[in-house]
């Protein structure tokens, strides 16, 4: 707790003098665009005013502005070169706009529950969904129960679903992370991104665990994110990985992100209480759980 | 001993079909996710049940109303709200293979799983009124205070279900304690029909 108020105060002076320049009426609380230092964020305001949910540096557009968003690039260590991404929880379009411009080929689904959110991307954030970018406006458990039910397989899955507070508990299942595991395609990557400070670590961990079985778990020391990096093949090796890295890192450079610092940062150890139990439909006070201690 | 009944009859009854209408959520996100359309469906549909439970249950205190009936109301209500847990997965998945747009999916998903046990839910509070008025003067007294009990009931089962219950146990044990606390109710209408 004291840690994430330390984090907080040390975004807060990072991004020192919000200025609210939209706020946009939605059925799932207010979304506010701001202006701080030169960059420009979406915020939700239910509950969190603090919380950015995406940002651009308006100097360098093109650069990543968050870390989260930088390390959710990791996942391409272990899928080279997909053709099929499915993105859910669009935000400001910084991950899927960059995955369009690397990967021009790439089919990209994005998800995303609020058309307030995909308004305000297009409006502020210049995401477009053009080319082979397809963005739907639905809950993510249903797209995916549909998708399977369809037949379709993505390489890349990349889950990104937030609200005011944390994940919706119905998208931290272990019957949802099951689920999605099948709508990966033979060797498809899963990158979900997680806090790594709160009372639900060691549940969505073991969760993880129970759905993909061993993976990775990447942070870095300046962030309070933790991303996990999942796939249905055998994880790769450091070797596999730092040639992964290295093969992507001038293509990364526009958009700020130091590839080749994470294979070192990529932890395969079982770092939680194993005990915890794992999130299912039928358990899961996820919310109830995070705000206790 | 009658109006003590009575009154914890009509508790359990607002108690329950709260925890049912939060729980309500929770069963069909996993099918239709957590738009705002499905706690649309949901509420709409527990209003409809509940207008028509009224309803039923004026009309059945019409007809020689005692305890002994209001304790079949409350075994019908346990017996459905037993569907829950055995087919609400395959009724789901029935549905959402059949109907494309969540929102309609949801509705007739919440119609399928919970119409049923509100209908006979609301059946208590109208028939509970009857069982206690006994002159036309006091009625509005007894409705009253009939009224602040189911809903002081609904607010605890609200409560006690979203703070406590899911943090504790598994969606289905919740929904089996709840046709449990049912068929305890019934026999507590049971033993003071008897006693009457």
């Amino acid at each position: 707790m004291k840690r994430a108020l330390l984090l907080a105060f040390g975004l807060a002076c990072a991004f020192p003098a919000a200025e609210v320049i939209h706020e946009e009426p939605s059925l799932y609380g207010k979304i506010l665009v701001t202006r701080e230092a030169g960059f420009l964020c979406m915020r939700f305001a239910f509950r969190s005013e603090r919380r950015r949910q995406s940002c651009i540096d308006e100097r360098a557009p093109q650069k990543m502005a968050l870390h989260y968003t930088r390390m959710m690039m990791a996942s391409l260590l272990l899928a080279p070169e997909p053709e099929s991404i499915l993105i859910t929880g669009l935000g400001g379009g910084t991950l899927p706009k960059a995955l369009a411009e690397l990967l021009p080929d790439a089919r990209i689904d994005v998800v995303e529950i609020d058309p307030a959110v995909v308004s305000v991307a297009d409006r502020f954030f210049d995401f477009r969904a053009v080319g082979n970018t397809r963005v739907f406006v639905r809950d993510a458990r249903v797209f995916t129960r549909r998708a399977l039910r369809d037949g379709n397989r993505y390489e890349l899955i990349l889950l990104d679903t937030f609200d005011g507070d944390y994940i919706p508990e119905h998208l931290m299942t272990l019957e949802y992370l099951q689920q999605t595991r099948r709508l990966l395609a033979p060797n498809g990557v899963l990158a979900a991104n997680t806090f790594a400070i709160s009372r639900l670590y060691d549940h969505e961990s073991e969760t993880y665990y129970r759905a993909f079985g061993p993976f990775f778990n990447f942070t870095v020391r300046e962030s309070a994110n933790r991303i996990v990096l999942a796939s249905t093949a055998p994880l790769p090796d450091n070797l596999a990985l730092r040639r992964a890295a290295r093969s992507w890192r001038q293509r990364l450079a526009p958009y700020g992100v130091p590839i080749t610092s994470y294979p070192r940062r990529l932890d395969r150890a079982q770092r939680w209480n194993r005990d915890r139990r794992p999130l299912t439909d039928q358990y899961s006070p996820a919310n109830v759980l995070q705000r206790m201690d | 001993m009658k109006t003590a009944a009575v009154n914890v009859l009509a508790f359990g009854g607002g108690f329950v079909i709260m925890s049912l209408e939060l729980l309500g959520g929770r069963v069909l996100a996993p099918y239709f996710g957590g738009s705002i359309y499905v706690w649309g469906s949901i509420i709409t549909v527990f209003m409809l049940a509940l207008s028509a439970g009224y309803l039923l249950g004026g009309h059945l205190s019409l007809k020689r109303p005692n305890l002994r009936k209001l304790g079949l109301i409350l075994i019908v209500a346990g017996v459905l709200v037993c569907p829950l847990v055995l087919i609400a997965e395959p009724a789901m998945g029935w549905i959402f293979d059949r109907v494309e747009d969540p929102r309609y999916g949801s509705l007739l998903a919440s119609l399928v799983l919970f119409m049923p046990p509100t209908i006979i839910l609301g059946m208590i509070s109208p028939y509970a009124v009857r069982l206690l008025v006994k002159a036309t003067e006091e009625s509005g007294r007894v409705a009253g205070t009939l009224y602040f009990v189911s809903t002081f009931g609904s607010a605890l089962g609200t409560l006690a279900t979203s703070f406590y219950f899911v943090l504790w146990f598994e969606l289905n044990t919740i929904v089996a304690m709840l046709a449990g606390a049912l068929a305890l109710l019934a026999c507590l209408a049971f033993a003071a029909g008897r006693a009457e």
